[in-house]
């Protein structure tokens, strides 16, 4: 009769300013177990300001096989990067 | 090591694989990263598996060698050290079964298999840590032949795995410092302490070595792996490592190591050192070691008595998720 309990991944800040990160995943019954576990599994040597927690089949993610398509277009505009530009030095910083 | 003869099939030559493994073995060989959603032979996902997962349940059962001692340390500030140690070693188990994980197999499915003695775990914590000094040499020697191991893995071709090791790498430094802390203390004490030290050295020092495995020079399920990039030396390489760097260890503790053989060669630039007794790490393996029925009993045991409680959480989670539902 035992199932087993749903995986949630885990995210946490780091320090102030920053944002979350993936740090891994879980097994937890609830978001509230799931909050206490990434304390113990993730912060032992505070590594951490703050949780989030998900429950991992609630997290779509773009397909592997797709990689070409979805970023080919960025791959191609170069210009959106200012070292494409150049700027003479007698205009200074920019 | 913490994986010991990890099977995987035999290895297929360049003109043996289809395009698609080509493309694959390509990608390792560029140091590219594999996750756990992209495409790979059935032949990785299985090795890896049962590799991770062995590592997985290594940390888990170590967990009971030291865990015998929590109660028992000398001072207050060593039982807190220890549960510290204890409770890392938890987590690493617990990093690893979820790397294994993203290759689609269940956690159950793996403590099953644990249970059940389908899957291994390191034949080290199958040997008894019978005096205080023996916690010592299990943070100096098996903490110790285990970084000489995961350190070479954080370079893993499988990014779950590869990023587990190195979660696991920074804090397992902690555990040999702490290990070798005993031993200093030990090594420095009365004679009765200096012969506790030397005899958990004695007792350790082989079952350490063999954690290495049997030389794999030849083994064509080493050269897969290595190809893979899911092991990245060869057990002797490792075990001449390992050696070079403890016996000074050792020699600074004052303590000999249990070897008459042992003899620095100048030619190679390491120590000629006696192989471990083969016979005895394979019976270890086999489940006739000195403490194997009780460590995997143990496992069981606490698996089943914690089932009622794992239930009972899931019951009210999904009580209290109903509840919320049809408030809405």
């Amino acid at each position: 009769m035992s199932k087993e309990w749903p995986l949630w991944e885990v995210f946490i800040r780091g320090q102030h300013g920053l944002n979350h990160r993936h740090v891994g995943s879980l097994h937890a019954p609830d978001a509230e177990m799931a909050i206490k576990n990434a304390r113990d599994v993730y912060t032992r040597r505070n590594e951490g300001v703050s949780i989030w927690v998900v429950e991992s089949k609630n997290i779509a993610a773009s397909a592997p096989s797709e990689k070409g398509p979805l970023f080919e277009p960025s791959n191609s505009k170069v210009y959106r990067h200012p070292t494409f530009f150049d700027i003479p030095d007698d205009v200074g910083h920019m | 090591m913490y994986a010991q003869l990890v099977k995987s099939d035999g290895m297929k030559s360049r003109e043996e694989m289809s395009p698609q493994e080509r493309a694959f073995q390509d990608r390792i060989d560029r140091g590219e990263k594999i996750e756990p959603k992209e495409w790979m032979p059935e032949g990785y996902r299985k090795t890896l598996i049962r590799q991770i997962g062995q590592h997985a349940h290594s940390e888990i059962v170590g967990q009971l060698p030291e865990g015998n001692w929590i109660t028992r340390a000398p001072t207050l500030e060593r039982t807190a050290i220890l549960l510290a140690k204890v409770q890392d070693e938890a987590g690493h188990g617990l990093y690893l079964y979820c790397a294994a994980e993203t290759l689609g197999v269940s956690r159950d499915e793996l403590m099953e298999k644990l249970h059940s003695g389908q899957m291994k775990y390191s034949s080290i914590f199958n040997y008894p840590t019978l005096t205080w000094a023996d916690i010592g040499a299990v943070g100096w020697l098996v903490d110790g032949a285990a970084i000489m191991n995961q350190v070479p893995l954080q370079r893993t071709s499988f990014g779950p795995y590869s990023r587990a090791m190195i979660r696991i790498c920074k804090e397992e430094s902690f555990h040999q410092r702490q290990g070798y802390d005993i031993m200093m203390k030990m090594a420095q004490g009365t004679s009765e302490q200096k012969a506790m030290a030397q005899d958990a050295l004695n007792r350790f020092w082989y079952p350490s070595l063999m954690m290495f495995g049997p030389s794999d020079k030849e083994s064509v399920h080493s050269a897969q792996s290595m190809a893979w990039k899911i092991k990245i030396n060869t057990n002797d390489e490792l075990r001449q490592k390992f050696v070079d760097q403890t016996v000074p260890q050792a020699e600074y503790l004052g303590l000999s190591i249990p070897d008459d053989t042992l003899n620095w060669n100048e030619e190679k630039g390491g120590y000629d050192f006696a192989e471990p007794d083969w016979s005895e790490f394979f019976e270890v393996l086999k489940g006739n070691g000195p403490c194997n029925k009780e460590r995997l009993g143990a496992r069981v045991k606490a698996w089943e008595d914690g089932a009622w409680f794992r239930d009972g959480l899931m019951a009210h989670a999904e009580k209290r998720a109903a509840a919320r539902q049809a408030a809405e």
